[in-house]
């Protein structure tokens, strides 16, 4: 079946099968940024914005997307990078498999959330797991990047 | 130093972080057969039939190999140099499954949904044989896990195939007995440290094609190109030389990726049809079907004068391989080897080790390798024997651990080069607040207390492991480093660069690195038992001198000088008189350009007769709830020698991540399994990992000393830290409320029921 949808800013016209994941969706469009780091929805690697929320692509029908927005960050190369940067000065991006799904949340806070407090942002976070980097230096990185102490 | 020490940003850090393809499943062919693979119901049976012939008449399935069509060589998927010390006990399919997820068939199709498919039409008919479960029972049990006649191993490592028991081994020093009957005290305790789950972000992950010479081209997700093509040279039956294995970036690995775990199979299908394959464990078959920590029963016993000099270890450990014996010996050794040269005050030592076979995943390298389980063991009973001698646990430790320029008995007389541990300890009090708040104090609901650990472990592996480094001056005056080295996330791939750049004195950025590939990498055993920054580093360090030497050399000819009259300043050879110069760049285009000349490339190789330890300081505060018994970690401190920090801000984040991964392993993990020896926690709803909410606040530190035999004066840092969290965290719960918690994890329960039993 075919679906339109607003990918990245653009008008496109997917064709996907009815039982598709969206996850399975973008990467098979060449979206390689979304990940998917379990099978339970657990992880929040596969998180892309639909209609600019933050997302899990890997349990959402692709289907479900139709007439709706949805925003890689291959979509916002240059706010991702802007945060991107911090994290990486703070080396806090280490294998960097999950930094995708959990720089898309991180944006998505920002628009969110007005001065956060740290325990608001751990809970917005807290559904992106990493196993490397014991978040603390990610936390350092938000702090900076929010501008909040 | 210029680049050596400072906090640079990883080089691949931005554009991992975005997004941009870069990872195995990334470069795969769009068009590569997609492999699933049947597996084993049944903890331990024999296949009687397997009948192939409907699921084959599905339209896009494209082969499907049982145990009929594979080798029947048997090898070790450990990633260990070779000759291997692992048991040679796998086929690529058996006729005997030996666990709940142990390959049965593979299947190739033209897509997922087909490959599933034709997984559930094949038929199997098993022979179900009794399992050996529990580990504790493994060498009496009727059943032998692995009876096959060409079982193999390189060494004698005690193996006993009867007895279920894939190594067993002892070292001794001094006559233990005599040294524990004069001693004023002696305590005794028997732990347990579960099996724990690697549970990197990216699955176990691997595709394969044929270039256009007809050679196998693998690609994976693993720490151990090098070792990944001997591996399948021998399990393929083909020589390594058609072999090339290329390891892109790589989403964590933790030591799980030391272990072969998926290659294989897109290998054997394309050999087959000549066609790219590929396989992506989801996340159910790498927590059932690749390896975890193994889990251990840990016996210590503890002598000390009553001055609380400890004077006698004896430490017996059994230890669970299950299925098979990836780093079954190597593993359980270390629990004595990272804990008994700690204390050198000793008279005798001795440490005792089994590694049984039982049918259940395999265990396999994790972070810690053995050190962790050691240290938890260990370092809880140097904190009950404080406890009975009414010391300071930092006290009994001060007076005990050794120092740099001493000895101690598993050493043979070698001496320590380097270490701060002492100060470690000094600093970790101050920062925890110890003379305020230890033991505890009680809250009423609640009690804060605090607790602590100290450990040890590796750089690299002594006399073993040697790594290889190249670095060729390129035509435009920049370089180009090649590394058969595995950067985990770890930022090594950066830290090489920046020895390179330091002996070079250029800017980093003109430094490009390549890591790696069979074909291109000089070699490298890969990465694991701490060796990239100490061995690695050391081979770069010597390439870079190398291509120093020549380049000195080349410049000198140029400017008609010799080599002790010319210096280089990273940018000009100048004579010493300052007469005549040339450009690096200008050397560089010179150098490929014109008959007779040659491209400038320094070569490097090393491997070390030490293993220096790197140290950790570990304090944990916690606060208990009496009425729950649920443990919130407050603030953990770990103060670390890792010798000269190459990169702190990197440093800092491998702390800060092993910590969080050893409160996981104190508080939250467990692998369990049910009666039949099915895997339970098989995703991330069952298997907790910490979460952003599970950590409290951590604090890092560093103490750095100079290893004499390290690149400008470095240790490890990969490993170490992930050792102290649990028996730190483990004596704080004891200081709260006064349950000694020997069963890892740590749950509420097992505190609540310590409380009122």
């Amino acid at each position: 079946m075919q679906i339109e949808t607003i990918l990245n800013n653009q008008r496109v016209t997917l064709e996907i099968v009815p039982d598709e994941m969206l996850a399975d969706t973008l990467r098979r469009y060449g979206l390689l940024s979304v990940r998917q780091g379990c099978d339970t929805s657990c992880c929040g690697l596969c998180t892309v914005w639909i209609d600019g929320k933050p997302t899990l692509s890997c349990s959402t029908l692709a289907y479900r997307v139709s007439g709706k927005r949805v925003t890689t960050i291959e979509g916002v190369q240059g706010e991702a990078e802007e945060f991107a940067q911090m994290l990486v000065a703070e080396g806090a991006e280490q294998c960097g498999f999950c930094s995708p799904g959990f720089i898309l949340t991180v944006l998505a806070m920002k628009h969110e959330l007005k001065n956060p407090t740290e325990e608001q942002i751990i809970h917005y976070l807290t559904g992106n797991l990493c196993r490397c980097t014991g978040y603390m230096g990610q936390l350092r990185a938000i702090k900076k990047y929010l501008g909040v102490e | 130093m210029r680049v050596v020490g400072k906090g640079i940003a990883k080089i691949d850090g931005l554009s991992i972080a975005t997004g941009k393809p870069a990872y195995t499943e990334d470069l795969a062919a769009a068009n590569a057969l997609v492999i699933k693979i049947l597996r084993s119901p049944h903890a331990f049976a024999k296949i009687k039939t397997i009948d192939t012939a409907e699921a084959k008449k599905l339209a896009g399935v494209v082969c499907i190999l049982t145990h009929k069509d594979v080798p029947k060589v048997r090898f070790t998927l450990a990633g260990q140099s070779y000759p291997e010390p692992s048991p040679y006990d796998r086929l690529i399919l058996d006729e005997l499954v030996r666990y709940v997820g142990d390959e049965v068939a593979i299947i190739a199709a033209v897509n997922e949904k087909i490959a599933l498919q034709a997984r559930d039409l094949i038929k199997v008919e098993y022979e179900v044989l009794e399992p050996v479960l529990d580990f504790e029972t493994a060498t009496e049990h009727p059943s032998m896990v692995h009876p096959e006649d060409d079982l193999f191993c390189n060494f004698d490592t005690g193996l006993i195939k009867e007895k279920n028991i894939a190594s067993s081994q002892k070292v001794e020093y001094g006559n233990v007995e005599e040294a524990f009957e004069q001693c004023a005290v002696v305590v005794e305790e028997t732990y347990y440290t579960q099996a724990q789950a690697h549970a990197m972000m990216e699955t176990y992950r691997a595709y394969s094609y044929l270039d256009p010479a007809g050679r196998l081209v693998v690609v994976s997700s693993t720490q151990i190109p090098f070792h990944v093509r001997r591996q399948l040279a021998r399990a393929l039956q083909i020589p390594a030389s058609r072999i090339r294995v290329i390891k892109p970036r790589i989403g964590g690995g933790f030591g799980g990726k030391q272990t072969t775990v998926a290659e294989i199979f897109p290998a054997l299908v394309t050999l087959k049809t000549g066609k790219p394959a590929k396989i992506i464990y989801d996340r159910r078959e790498t927590f059932t079907c690749s390896s975890c920590r193994h889990a251990m029963r840990i016996k210590v016993r503890l002598g000390a004068d009553a001055d609380g000099t400890i004077r006698a270890i004896d430490i017996d450990a059994l230890s669970d391989t299950g299925a098979y014996g990836e780093h079954a010996s190597t593993v359980v050794s270390l629990v004595g080897e990272k804990t008994l040269p700690l204390y050198n005050k000793t008279k005798a030592l001795r440490f005792v080790a089994h590694a049984v076979y039982t049918n259940k995943m395999n265990a396999g390298a994790l972070r810690g390798f053995g050190a962790t389980q050691g240290t938890f063991a260990v370092e809880s009973t140097v904190n009950k024997l404080a406890e009975a001698l009414k010391m300071d646990p930092s006290e009994i430790r001060l007076q005990n651990l050794i120092k740099a320029g001493e000895t101690c008995l598993p050493y043979e007389g070698k001496l320590l080069g380097s270490s701060s541990l002492h100060r470690c300890i000094q600093r970790g009090k101050e920062l925890i607040g110890w003379q305020e708040k230890y033991p505890g104090k009680d809250l009423g609901n609640k009690v804060r207390a605090v607790g602590m650990a100290v450990t040890m472990q590796g750089s690299g592996i002594a006399g073993i492991d040697t790594a290889s480094a190249e670095i060729r001056l390129q035509d435009d005056g920049n370089y180009t480093l090649l590394i058969g080295s595995t950067d985990l996330g770890t930022g090594s791939d950066t830290i090489l660069a920046q020895m390179a750049a330091e002996v070079l004195e250029t800017p980093l950025e003109n430094i490009a690195v390549y890591a790696a590939d069979t074909d291109v990498s000089p070699y490298d055993p890969g990465s694991y038992a701490s060796s990239t920054t100490y061995v690695t580093g050391m081979a770069v360090v010597k390439a870079a001198e190398d291509l120093r030497q020549q380049i000195l050399q080349r410049g000198a000819k140029f400017l008609e000088s010799i080599p002790e009259e010319v210096e280089f300043d990273g940018k000009i050879i100048t004579t010493l008189d300052g007469t005549k110069n040339i450009g690096l760049e200008k050397l560089a285009y010179l150098s490929v350009l014109g008959a007779g000349k040659c491209q400038l490339v320094g070569h490097g190789t090393h491997g070390s007769n030490v293993s220096p330890p790197p140290f950790i300081a570990g304090f944990a505060e916690v606060e208990v709830d009496k009425e729950t018994g649920q443990v919130n970690l407050v603030d953990y401190v770990a103060m670390v020698d890792c010798g000269t920090v190459v990169n702190p801000n990197l440093a800092r984040i491998q702390v800060e991540g092993g910590v969080v991964q050893g409160i996981g392993l104190a508080l939250y993990e467990d692998v369990r399994y049910d009666q039949k020896g099915n895997l339970l926690t098989n995703s991330f709803m069952q298997y907790k990992i910490p979460c952003r909410k599970d950590i409290g606040n951590i604090t890092v530190g560093f103490e750095e000393s100079f290893e004499p035999t390290g690149p400008f004066g470095a240790k490890s840092i990969g490993e170490v830290v992930i050792n102290t969290p649990a028996p730190a965290i483990a004596h704080a719960v004891y200081n709260a409320v006064g349950v000694r918690i020997t069963k890892l994890p740590i749950t509420p329960e097992k505190v609540y029921m310590g409380m009122y039993k």
